[in-house]
């Protein structure tokens, strides 16, 4: 079968056109909404159905990649550049998780976008998404991989900013659009560094080229640390990490999708997928470690404070995050993309629930305002503490597996594996737990807190709704049964761990389901009688909690260190010197100058026609003795 | 001083006063003229040297500059009419609008 791999990329591009060029257009039309819901989520669903089948290809072959040039884009010098696809297991279970997160969460848009006036739009969106996520999904070369990535940072700064009508929303747009290229300046560099070296830009052959030792005539380590830059900004990773919590000033169904379950991953499929390098790398998987590390642990402290039901679970994502940076840089590649896989499920549906709580309410986020809602919305509660457990680490749910192995092998694998890193990683496993049961019993359990009028209007979610959060929850539970580090160990070796640490696997293993049964207890002594204890707490360590409440100043910082010098230089030196002084003042001089000389001269132009006479008589015999003395 | 020499001084003269005339005089009128003066004086030189050679181009150009003075003074009469009604004087100085 040809072309099946190009057919997953383009179907949503095509969903994307009709729906952003036709269904726009056709809103009150009869069946306009319809088409939109068709078309929006019928291609998202066959894009998942042809990648199924692509995977069973693989299967099939024993795991032999499967390559699909669509088109050669340029020939340089003998070198072309193709827009080639790549399935290999690594990027089936990629593309299988973006196209199947992605469209239930498309089915779940239907109920939660159903009253907003641009729903052809947003599903334009999400399908323009969809597109850029899977070209940078299954890309063969890094080239394609970057225009799917600089694609999903388009499509994440419209969602972002869908409503836009608001302008903090379409500064939070901004912010994440503009924090991403600071990353991709890095990702460009590293990219420019490996061509200069290789001569290609396709991932398989670069890691050919270091796996087989033929290839260091660069530092590994550098054009690590380049990529990996450009992985923290895509994946809101320390110091790139102020974008996310901000970018959930979109439509819930986006924070899930992009800002959860799959865009903020590509910087985690990333270095998984470039793995040869970072093998031959140790110390930028040493940085991607360090980093992960301590981005998860930050923004594990952050959480716990946060008010904002969907800031929580940003800070959360964030975490979550760096648990899977952590994976990567001991080396345990497959490890970091389990957690890929397993956040997916558990992150999508907690913040569909989320969203599903907020329809409820009527558009209310504080989780101050909210409280005793378990009773009247079940289906949501029910999956959000299903998906709260597995993201906690309570066993036998999806997150514990991933999680328990990422805590093995910070603590065990051999390359850069410590005690420390692992009781930092442990220490941010149970504030997950604790901030996780803190929402549930904030939102759910606690006695209500709600305004009357918005009591009396909470109702249960629309079955596209409620259906998605189930399948979501299902798969948080029962999805980390699959041996995914094992599946893809052919292709990211595990990493290895010195036998005279295996004795301590069960201890540590029975430590870390103590540990998420521990924020789960702490949780409930602190919030089981309402938000009371937590307020007095907060009031004993009033600086602490200031601090974390404002996410340790750290925007705040970026202004006055970076954003309010940068305004200064640009207004002080590039407006005020650069462009009015030297530009203008050029150009304004070059005009007077002209203007003086030709108010000189026209004093010749007295008006007077015998002068003129005279002056053309003068100039004739000038010319005359001058062709005289020279004929 | 043979006759060609002395047609030559003649021609040279008319031009000299037509031109001295436009420079010197103060009325658009005489100044028309004497550029009429000065034209003629490049007809006469234009004649001479046609005799000298005995070919009959210089006697050519000197139609076509009859024709192109003409055609000259029936424009620049009306012209200077014109500015006569506006200013009511001859004063070539008078017109000195345009001056930078």
């Amino acid at each position: 079968m040809t072309h099946s791999l190009t057919l997953i990329v383009v179907l949503p591009l095509l969903g994307a056109v009709l729906n952003g060029l036709l269904a726009t257009r056709l809103r009150d039309a009869p069946l306009g909404k319809t088409f939109v819901t068709v078309v929006g989520c019928g291609l998202p669903i066959l894009s998942f159905l042809l990648a199924v089948r692509g995977f069973l290809e693989l299967q099939a072959t024993g795991g032999t990649p499967l390559i699909e040039t669509a088109y050669t884009w340029a020939r340089i010098g003998g070198r072309s550049f193709e827009i080639a696809f790549y399935l290999d297991r690594l990027s089936a279970v990629m593309a299988l998780i973006v196209t199947g997160v992605g469209s239930v969460i498309h089915v779940y848009s239907i109920g939660y976008m159903h009253d907003d006036k641009s729903y052809a739009r947003f599903f334009a969106y999400l399908n323009l998404f969809l597109f850029f996520m899977l070209s940078l999904v299954l890309g063969r070369s890094l080239l394609v991989l970057f225009v799917g990535w600089e694609g999903v940072g388009l499509a994440s700064y419209l969602l972002i900013g869908f409503w836009f009508d608001d302008a903090a929303n379409a500064a939070a747009g901004k912010k994440a659009f503009i924090t991403n290229r600071i990353g991709d300046a890095g990702f460009l560099l590293g990219m420019f560094l490996l061509y200069w070296a290789f001569g290609t830009l396709d991932m398989d052959k670069i890691n050919a080229a270091f796996t087989s030792g033929a290839a260091p005539v660069i530092s590994a380590s550098l054009a690590g640390i380049l990529l990996f830059i450009g992985a923290s900004g895509k994946s809101a990773q320390i110091p790139l990490h102020v974008w996310l919590p901000d970018a959930m000033a979109g439509p819930t169904p986006v924070s899930a999708l992009i800002h959860a379950a799959t865009m903020v991953t590509a910087g985690v499929y990333l270095v998984a997928r470039m793995s040869g390098l970072y093998l031959q790398a140790p110390a930028a998987s040493m940085v991607v470690a360090v980093i992960g590390a301590a981005t998860a642990f930050f923004a594990a402290t952050i959480a716990v404070t946060q008010s904002d039901i969907k800031k929580v679970l940003a800070y959360s994502t964030v975490s979550q995050l760096g648990f899977m940076f952590v994976a990567l840089g001991v080396g345990a590649y497959g490890v970091g993309i389990f957690h890929v896989y397993t956040h997916a499920f558990f992150k999508a549906c907690l913040f569909l629930g989320a969203g599903s709580v907020i329809h409820a309410l009527g558009g209310e986020q504080d989780i101050r305002k909210m409280g005793g809602l378990a009773k009247k919305i079940p289906v949501t509660f029910w999956t959000f503490a299903i998906a709260t457990a597995a993201i906690a680490g309570i066993p036998p749910l999806a997150g514990f597996w991933s999680k328990d192995e990422i805590l093995w092998n910070a603590f065990a694998s051999s390359s850069g594996g410590s005690p420390v890193l692992w009781a930092v990683m442990a220490a941010t496993a149970l504030m997950t737990a604790f901030y996780m049961f803190r929402l549930l019993w904030l939102v759910f359990l606690t006695p209500s807190r709600m305004a009357p009028d918005v009591a009396h209007h909470v109702h249960e979610s629309p079955l596209s709704m409620t259906g998605v959060l189930m399948i979501l929850a299902a798969l948080s539970a029962v999805g980390g049964f699959v041996a995914l580090p094992h599946f893809l160990e052919p292709l990211l070796p595990m990493a290895k761990t010195p036998e005279a640490l295996h004795h301590y696997e069960t201890p540590l293993l029975i430590l870390s389901v103590a540990i998420a049964a521990a924020g789960l207890v702490g949780a409930w002594f602190v919030y089981g009688g309402g938000p009371d204890r937590a307020t007095r707490l907060a009031a004993r360590f009033a600086s602490l909690h200031r601090t974390l409440y404002n996410k340790y100043f750290v925007d705040e910082a970026y202004d006055r260190f970076i954003g309010r010098p940068l305004v200064w230089i640009s207004d002080r030196v590039f407006l005020n010197l650069g462009d009015r002084v030297l530009l203008d003042g050029s150009l304004n001089g070059l005009a007077r100058l002209a203007q003086r000389t030709a108010g000189v001269f026209s004093r010749v132009q007295t008006g007077n026609l015998h002068l003129y006479a005279l002056f053309v008589l003068a100039g004739s015999i000038i010319v005359l003795a001058w062709s005289f003395r020279h004929g | 001083m043979d006759k060609v020499h002395f047609l030559l001084l003649i021609a040279v003269a008319l031009f000299a006063i037509g031109l001295l005339g436009v420079i010197v005089r103060r009325n658009l009128l005489v100044m028309l003229m004497c550029m009429e003066l000065m034209l003629n004086g490049v007809n006469l030189s234009l004649v001479t040297f046609a005799q000298q050679t005995g070919t009959a181009s210089g006697a050519v150009l000197v139609f076509l500059i009859f024709v192109v003075a003409a055609a000259e003074i029936a424009i620049a009469i009306p012209i200077v009419l014109l500015l006569v009604r506006r200013k009511h004087t001859l004063e070539a100085d008078a017109f000195g609008d345009l001056k930078g």
